[in-house]
């Protein structure tokens, strides 16, 4: 069965720091996976260097069978891979509802019209509709984003990368700052992902990232650590070390 | 979709492009300056063509994003070809000579626009302006052909379609000008309005995550500076078309930053900026020219320095009370912006 | 040959000048993401004030660069602090659009005050003509150009790698943030190098005034030179820049010689084509913030 997405000797230097070392990550189709670590492993490197806003040094990226290594950042979108991002990476002066009509009419390869208005088929208008609802949007809809309350922007942030319809999907610490009372919408959006979409998450908050994989990576100083099932990578006496430093006993 | 059957999501995103009443009441005005203003010909003919190049910068500079000192470049381009075309009586029917001219600096602009893409804002600025001095240096050498300082003259204008003289009094020349000014506008409106023009806003906001989201980034930059480029030949054809003259100042700096100076007294990204801002400065330039003559150009500069000190936002809301609410007429972000800014 | 060399002197003379005139814009890019447009008029003023100076109250011509150094600086300094300094966190359009205005604020003073005409500034007798080097004619004028502008050079390059206060002046380039952190003054640092890099301006003007002609257009017809010569040497140090000037001058000089049909079309393409092959100049970054 292809992978829905896999690195190969992955490499990526910053000058003389080395950010990823020969990482071999393989994320099966319709996953849970999640990619936890300490602070500066390398978290977001990789994610950077999936999406292709990074180029590695070496190694070679597939998704789903396919080698995107040399494929700029908008294709490796289209074909699927769809990102969000630690802080958020909105459209400032866009409304919510411009910005999913943006992502839909991209998605639906009418991005290049200049002659016809948005969304004039109804199953774009209904698309568009539903993602709102979905995602507590629609009766903040035509605000403009930048004067969007923290919680309504980073749901926004999420339903940007799903109104792309992705085959795999990168959320990169989607609960991050999220006050307490509008945590519990992201994490029900983030466990509503249909089974199809393979999801890889990065996350530090350890309740979400075990009610929610099936899998765990540990990353550290840039290469794979420890990799298991959750509770298998819970009980790893090394984990503990590596996030708390060297605590040997109590 | 019948507009009876127009609901929620439907209809907000149909909002969007719908027109407003303070755009019909701009142009009717326009129309009318036709009948009420006999005398004026000429300087409505120039805040036409001018709001024409200001138009096009808009196109790049306030949906885009991209900062260009050069733009006067296929103003220029513009300007000579239609200027020769009819100098030479190579073509002498003026909207195709216009066409033309127009699809000149379109070349220009598409061929240039690769290196415009490349680089930060300053690179940016560099090559763009570098562009247009080195087609001055150009023009002026081949004085020959360009007639150097003194520029094109004995241009003899054909009658527009065959149909329509060009007239001492400028009144065939406004109409013309008004005509493809709106003309041009209507299609700019639709880009603005589509998922392309949407497209180039979320650019200018965030190229990051525009190409995330699918976006080639720089094919759209390069689609909208080609056209904008289009424009700008096209303001710079009627520009010689109505003045029979054509000269080096064309793609002069000087035109470039008065240009600029244009579209921030208006306003960006919303087309209309470049309109009344147009007017404004035509206007304005008006008034300080016959207050002082020779230094009109020291209070155009004062006037950049202290809008830019006190501030656009500012600015606009301290003493642009006025026109803000006629910019919420005119555009659908304007609401949008008072409504969030409200509820937060 | 002695075409050749004397092309080359008259070149690297010329860049060199560009440098001096160049070096505080690069500066002010590097140091604080500032684009100013306006650096030409503080070359200008420096010219004019020299020019004043030295043809009115008969002041000496050497000690009429000096003085010229001191008023732009001066200038440049008041300008800083009252006007230059909110305009820091804009965007790159908002301080274009204020220094052109200056500009245009500027040439429009000077117009009224001085006259359109072309100013020329008296040269002592020791400076005119030429001497006989190896049978070549070297300018006076343009060996002074260089030597002035060569110790200048070296100076600049001394203090900002040996002393305390260049160092403090790195720091701040490559992160005010952490530099304040540290302790260092950043809006003096700031301060005073925008009031160096204008004072350089001046002395770049009043040297210039005999070569390039100064009028009161001058800081639009010689912006696109500094910016030129910036942009190609990129912002991060000085070499790069003072490189650049040389590659400029000397292209300029020998494309207006070789070429006249072309004349400045020559450093024109010249950019264009560096730009293209290395968008953040030759050397480094150009304004990256």
């Amino acid at each position: 069965m292809t992978l829905a997405l896999e690195t190969q000797g992955l490499v990526k230097t910053f000058g003389g720091l080395t950010a990823t070392r020969d990482l071999s990550l393989k994320v099966e189709r319709g996953a849970r996976h999640a990619l936890i670590g300490p602070n500066g492993a390398g978290k977001t490197t990789v994610i950077n260097l999936l999406t292709g806003v990074l180029r590695p040094n070496s190694g070679r990226i597939l998704l789903e069978g396919a080698d995107i290594t040399a494929l700029p950042a908008h294709k490796r979108a289209l074909m699927g891979l769809s990102r969000t991002f630690q802080i958020n990476q909105l459209f400032a002066d866009l409304s919510p509802l411009e910005t999913i009509a943006l992502a839909v009419s991209e998605q639906r390869g009418e991005g290049m019209r200049w002659w016809s208005s948005l969304a004039r088929e109804a199953s774009a208008a209904a698309e568009i509709e539903a993602l709102l609802q979905r995602f507590h949007l629609a009766d903040v809809m035509n605000v403009r984003t930048a004067t969007l309350p923290y919680g309504k922007q980073r749901l926004l942030e999420i339903a940007l990368a799903i109104a792309a319809k992705p085959r795999v999907l990168l959320l990169d610490e989607p609960a991050a700052g999220v006050p307490e009372a509008e945590r519990h919408d992201i994490l029900a959006a983030v466990a509503s992902l249909p089974r199809d979409v393979s999801v890889l998450l990065i996350e530090h908050d350890m309740d979400l990232v075990f009610s929610f994989a099936d899998r765990i990576s540990v990353l550290v100083n840039g290469a794979l650590f420890v990799e298991g099932p959750p509770d298998e990578v819970a009980r790893d006496p090394r984990v503990k070390a590596v996030y708390l430093g060297e605590a040997t006993d109590a | 979709m019948a507009w009876r059957e127009r609901t929620g999501i439907a209809a907000s995103l149909h909002d969007l492009s719908r027109w407003r009443w303070g755009e019909m009441l701009f142009w009717t005005l326009a129309l009318m300056a036709i009948l009420l203003l006999p005398n004026r010909y000429l300087i409505l003919t120039e805040i036409a063509w001018l709001a024409l190049f200001v138009l096009s910068l808009d196109l790049i500079l306030g949906y885009a994003g991209i900062i260009s000192l050069g733009h006067a470049a296929f103003f220029g381009v513009g300007a000579y070809v239609a200027g020769l075309l009819a100098l030479h009586h190579f073509i002498d029917e003026p909207v195709l000579a216009l066409l033309v001219a127009g699809l000149a600096a379109m070349v220009l602009g598409f061929v240039t626009s690769f290196l415009v893409m490349r680089g930060a804002d300053l690179t940016r600025l560099m090559v763009t302006l570098g562009i247009a001095l080195l087609l001055r240096e150009l023009a002026n050498r081949y004085s020959n052909i360009t007639g150097g300082f003194d520029g094109l003259q004995g241009i003899v204008m054909a009658p527009v379609l065959g149909l329509f003289e060009f007239d001492l009094f400028g009144k065939t020349s406004f109409i013309y000008c008004l005509v493809v000014l709106f003309l041009l506008f209507l299609v700019a409106r639709r880009i603005v309005h589509s998922p392309f023009g949407l497209s180039l806003r979320a650019i200018r906001n965030n190229p990051l995550r525009a190409s995330a989201i699918g976006i080639p980034v720089n094919r759209r930059l390069i689609a909208i500076y080609t056209i904008a480029a289009f424009y700008a030949g096209i303001a710079g054809g009627l520009s010689t078309q109505s003045t029979a003259l054509a000269s080096l100042d064309v793609f002069s700096f000087e035109r470039s930053a008065d240009l600029l100076l244009v579209l921030v007294i208006g306003g960006t990204g919303y087309l209309y900026g470049g309109l009344i801002g147009a007017v404004a400065f035509k206007l304005l330039q008006d008034v300080l020219a016959t207050w002082t003559p020779q230094y009109w150009q020291f209070w155009i500069g004062l006037i950049l320095v202290v809008l830019v000190l006190i501030g656009r936002e500012r600015l606009q809301r301290w003493i642009m009370w006025g026109p803000e609410r006629i910019k919420g007429m005119f555009d659908r972000s304007g609401k949008a912006a008072a409504a969030g800014e409200k509820s937060s | 040959m002695t075409t050749f060399l004397t092309i080359l002197f008259d070149g690297v003379a010329y860049g060199m000048l560009l440098f001096v005139l160049a070096c505080g814009l690069a500066v002010t890019l590097g140091l604080m993401n500032f684009v100013n447009l306006a650096h030409g008029a503080f070359a200008m003023a420096g010219g004019y004030i020299c020019a004043i100076l030295v043809n009115r109250y008969g002041v000496p011509f050497f000690a009429g660069l000096p003085l010229a150094f001191l008023v732009s600086a001066a200038i440049g300094f008041v300008l800083e602090r009252l006007l230059y300094r909110h305009l820091y966190n804009r965007p790159h359009l908002d301080q274009v659009l204020f220094t052109v205005g200056l500009v245009f604020m500027a040439v429009a003073a000077t117009d009224y005050v001085m006259g359109s005409s072309q100013i020329f500034i008296n040269l002592p007798p020791a400076l005119q003509g030429q001497i006989d080097l190896f049978g070549i004619g070297i300018g006076r004028y343009r060996l002074l150009i260089i030597v002035v502008c060569g110790l200048l050079t070296i100076a600049l390059q001394l203090t900002l790698s040996r002393t305390r206060f260049g160092s403090r002046l790195r720091a701040a380039v490559d992160d005010p943030r952490a530099a304040v952190g540290l302790g260092i003054n950043v809006p003096w640092v700031f301060a005073l190098t925008f009031a160096f890099g204008s004072g350089l301006a001046g002395l770049g003007g009043a040297l210039g005034a005999e070569i390039l002609g100064l009028d009161p257009h001058f800081p639009l017809k010689f912006m696109i030179y500094f910016l030129i010569a910036v942009t190609v040497g990129g912002s991060s140090s000085i070499t790069g820049p003072f490189l650049a000037s040389l590659l400029l001058g000397i292209g300029d000089v020998a494309g207006k010689y070789y070429v006249p049909k072309l004349g400045a079309f020559v450093i024109y393409t010249m950019m264009i084509v560096i730009l293209i092959l290395r968008p953040n100049g030759l050397f480094g970054r150009t304004a990256t913030r």
